[in-house]
């Protein structure tokens, strides 16, 4: 095995300089009773020629190939990903390394996140953003549990529906164990969140919303923020669509207290769903309070620009059962990706390309109502949005998976209210043509 | 012995990415729009987003500098205790990125994906045959997390008991997020110190074992790198009082093929995915933590389940004692799909033959070394040894200066403090995929180290001096956060 680098003799005779007779002795202390006693039915090692084989056939499995149009956000956004992002991301001494430990030797990653951080936290307005979580399901609920030690006593918090459903279910998963209890925010006929009925809630520590929220709604998170805080929780907003903060308002300048969503859109291959990239960012007064790697600017020996993990008094391999949270890796590579995204995009390039999609987005819903379709939720969206159709949509779909086209999510299973109706996601891969194409079925 | 590895050579320094940059540069390509602009209401729009304008090459010079100031597996002996730092294999990589699997969208129907299905099943069934489990959750998507997923199965298991428990029993030895995860299901951690021989003692877990306790999270082989000889006797202990085993994986790569964890006693055992099973750290992740169980747990594991009707492969939501969601998809795919493709590499031989080479590599450094550093249990060790700077504390030499001058000679240091139970430890792990020469350089450099310690105990201080930078200021850092750049602070 080419991984392997012992010969037979090396083996003798480090064996032999160890005092053991074979590779077998070396597991003496093991009782017998513990033992792997079954052979394993795995497939015989391949080369990496049949392995070639083997992956490119998994992939002439798949329902959709590289030409396929998939008009479907949900949580997971198709956008170019320019070769450099790519290229620099796998450098091997970033891939390679693990979490930096020894900061003199990794100087690379430390700056690399010490610049995520920064970027993330000018994308959303926030003061602190921290090096990552696992994704934007698992960061709201970090989230969640950050608003509850901040706010103490508070034993509620409360989420809109508009949130994604799978993270909404990860909220619970979290909070299920504990004593906390989750009370939902039903959506309005507009699209947005339902805040009306937050000034009768009590006990509640925070408030989750998302904007753009499941259905591509920009939610008005002003007003949201100024209802929040007046029942005195904490305002918690969340996204799965970065990109949209290059063209709206932020968070933070909304009044966000803490934010926190999905990083995928920028750099990284949606692969069936990860890994992605939770951002998670915070005002300052919460910093301490934050789950996660921090990464912070020091100065060495001689007084030279460094970086090096910090406030780690707060995390689980200082404080143990108190950590803030128990997570240790986190999606580091995915950070810096995400980085070198925002960086190559630029101050001009996140707007122009923010704005591509709007306008891409605003032209599917054009062309499909023109085509006779509803648009059920009448609030501004940005790259999503929620669609409804005289007839069965279901034929069509099917018509157009045959000229490789994925049109919309049925959000039936996951809004049994709104069964038969569609959400549609536009990236700026999904040219003019494609849409057209799709309005043109409709209209059949 | 060759000659030395560190040496010095030419580094570029690089400013912060907004020191760089002019407005109006783009690193990337952007479409031009073939549709009209479409209005939008003046109070959703945001200001500019305060990002430095960068062309791509100043993006490609700042990132390849960056990487240069960096160390990885690829660049030379990281013999980090408890993490596993084998050799990432380039075909993994490959495996990954083929565009059908990586483009793939998590919520295609399942007819569309019976690709990326099929590898999850398929690599649900490899790791319960090599954990001797018997199903499996590939949605955890770090060890951390796995070990949340366990507990919430613990928890779900003892509700479904009709009594919820309140404490759980860790080792002193155990790494810091067993105690962390705990705590997130609303667990008490009571310590269990282990004996003079760094192994649990069966009698004291069993004064601690109690009807209001769930369980007991062990790791084995321990984070001295011992294998806990009495795991069967303590977790019937466990088992007699109605609680469950956990068995933290992150040593895997000590057992393949040597350990069946059901015959152990364990119910659930997650796995580190990056440590094991070869996939790249990224300087800190993504991991993949999967979860294993025995078959009384499965209903618990969270959903979606992936099964197999007769040849098509299905995600299965209805599975209601599950402990629910614990990732927005799949977990962290990409990670799993270099896991497969290392199994398919190593096939059954290889796999087992890797924990021999890596348990060789340990005990060798262990026998070689235990001359020159204190080794706090002389005993047969798995895959890493721990030592102590016992030894060196005349010199007022300790555990991090001895790092730290590892750095100078080209290598990335061990593990350093950690486990807890050993002042001033030093873990050392080889993993199978360094050579022998490799690990006789390394052997030869440590013993350089002891001998300047006793002799010029400076260099050692001082270390490490080839670095971009020297050591950091760390207290400084905590002391007043610098975590963002500040804003405006730019050519803009």
């Amino acid at each position: 095995m080419r991984y392997l680098p012992h010969t037979p003799e090396e083996i003798a005779s480090m064996l032999a300089t160890i005092g053991q007779e074979s590779l077998e002795s070396l597991f003496d202390t093991v009782p017998a009773d513990c033992r792997m006693t079954n052979p394993w039915p795995l497939p015989a090692p391949q080369s990496e020629w049949e392995l070639n084989d083997h992956l490119r056939h998994l992939a002439g499995a798949m329902g959709v190939n590289q030409q396929t149009k998939v008009l479907v956000g949900a949580g997971s956004y198709q956008h170019h990903i320019p070769e450099t992002v790519r290229s620099l991301a796998g450098r091997s001494e970033f891939l390679t390394a693990y979490t930096p430990y020894q900061p003199e030797m990794a100087q690379g990653t430390l700056q690399g996140i010490f610049e995520y951080q920064t970027l993330t936290a000018r994308l959303l307005g926030m003061d602190v953003v921290n090096a990552s979580m696992y994704d934007g399901a698992s960061a709201l609920a970090e989230a969640l549990l950050m608003g509850l030690r901040i706010a103490k006593k508070k034993k509620k918090v409360a989420v809109s529906r508009a949130i994604h459903p799978h993270y909404r279910a990860v909220v619970r998963a979290y909070l299920q164990p504990t004593a906390y209890e989750v009370v939902e925010l039903d959506v309005l006929a507009d699209g947005r969140t339902d805040l009306s009925g937050l000034a009768e809630l009590e006990d509640i520590a925070a408030v989750a919303l998302q904007s753009p929220n499941f259905f591509g709604v920009i939610e008005d998170l002003e007003s949201a923020a100024v209802a929040i805080h007046g029942i005195g929780a904490l305002c918690i907003t969340g996204f799965t669509e970065p990109l949209a903060y290059g063209l709206l308002k932020n968070p933070g300048q909304c009044g966000a207290d803490i934010v926190c969503g999905e990083g995928q859109s920028f750099g990284i291959a949606p692969s069936f769903g990860g890994p992605g990239l939770g951002m998670f960012g915070c005002r300052e007064p919460f910093t301490r309070n934050m789950p996660g790697r921090l990464v912070g600017e020091t100065k060495d020996l001689e007084g030279r620009r460094g970086y090096v993990l910090t406030l780690a008094t707060r995390e689980q391999h200082i404080r143990r059962e108190k950590a803030t949270s128990n997570i240790c890796s986190n999606q580091g590579i995915c950070a810096m990706t995400a980085g070198m995204y925002m960086a190559s995009l630029g101050g001009t390039g996140i707007r122009q390309l923010a704005r591509l999609n709007y306008d891409k987005t605003q032209y599917l819903k054009a062309v499909l109502s023109k085509a006779g379709a509803r648009i059920p939720f009448a609030s501004p969206v940005f790259n999503e949005f929620v669609a409804e159709f005289p007839q069965d949509f279901k034929p069509v779909r099917e018509r157009l998976l045959a000229q490789n086209i994925v049109a919309g999510l049925e959000l039936g299973p996951f809004y049994p209210e709104l069964a038969g109706r569609y959400l549609f996601g536009v990236t700026e891969t999904i040219a003019k043509h494609t849409m057209d194409t799709i309005a043109a079925e409709v209209q059949a | 012995m060759s000659e030395q590895l560190g040496t010095s050579g030419l580094i570029l320094n690089e400013p912060l990415l907004w020191h760089k940059g002019k407005p109006g540069r783009i690193g990337m390509s952007i479409p031009t729009s073939d549709v009209p602009a479409a209005a939008i209401a003046a109070e959703l729009l945001g200001p500019a987003v305060d990002f430095p304008d960068l062309s791509e090459v100043d993006v490609v010079r700042h990132y390849t500098r960056l990487s240069q100031w960096n160390f990885g597996v690829d660049s030379g002996m990281y013999p980090l205790g408890s993490c596993t730092m084998k050799y990432n294999p380039k075909t993994n990589e490959r495996q990954a990125a083929t565009p059908e699997i990586a483009g793939a969208h998590p919520m295609l129907a399942d007819t569309l994906a019976q690709g990326t299905l099929r590898i999850l099943f398929e690599l649900q069934q490899f790791l319960a045959v090599i954990t001797g489990l018997d199903a499996v959750s590939l949605q955890p998507a770090a060890g951390a997390h796995g070990e949340l997923t366990g507990m919430l199965i613990f928890h779900a298991y003892h509700r479904s008991h009709g009594a919820q428990r309140h404490k759980i029993l860790i080792p002193d030895t155990a790494h810091g997020t067993n105690p962390a995860s705990a705590a997130l299901c609303g667990y008490k951690a009571v310590p269990v110190p282990s004996d003079a021989q760094g192994m649990l003692d069966p009698a004291l877990v069993a004064s601690l074992m109690d009807e209001d306790t769930a369980g007991i999270m062990l790791t084995n082989p321990n984070t001295l790198g011992l294998f806990e000889e009495r795991i069967r006797e303590i977790a019937a202990i466990v088992h007699a009082k109605g609680g469950l085993v956990y068995g933290d994986g992150a040593n895997m790569n000590a057992v393949l093929g040597v350990i069946d964890a059901k015959r152990c006693g364990i119910d659930v055992l997650h796995l580190n995915l990056h440590k094991t099973f070869s996939t790249p750290h990224g300087g800190g992740g993504p991991g993949a933590g999967p979860v294993c169980v025995t078959r009384a747990l499965e209903p618990f594991l969270p959903v979606p389940r992936v099964v197999m009707d007769g040849t098509a492969y299905r995600l299965d939501d209805d599975q209601p004692q599950s402990v629910g969601r614990v990732h927005a998809f799949h977990g962290n795919f990409g990670v799993l799909v270099r896991a497969y493709s290392y199994i398919l590499s190593m096939g059954e031989a290889g796999l087992k033959r890797a924990s021999q080479l890596a348990v060789l590599n340990a005990n060798y450094i262990k026998e070689q070394l235990k001359d020159v550093l204190h080794l706090p249990y002389d005993r047969p060790c798995m895959h890493e040894c721990v030592f102590s700077d016992l030894w060196q504390q005349e010199y007022k030499i300790s555990t991090v200066d001895m790092a730290k001058r590892l750095i100078d000679y080209g290598y990335h240091p061990p593990t350093i403090y950690f486990p807890l139970i050993v002042h001033g430890a030093m873990m050392i792990e080889p993993t199978e995929t360094e050579c022998k020469d490799d690990i006789d350089q390394f052997i030869a450099t440590l013993k350089t180290i002891t001998q300047e310690a006793a002799t010029a105990p400076e260099l050692l201080r001082q270390a490490p001096q080839r670095t971009k930078v020297r050591r950091l200021d760390e207290v400084l850092a905590a002391r007043s956060p610098c975590l963002i750049g500040p804003s405006g602070d730019g050519d803009q």
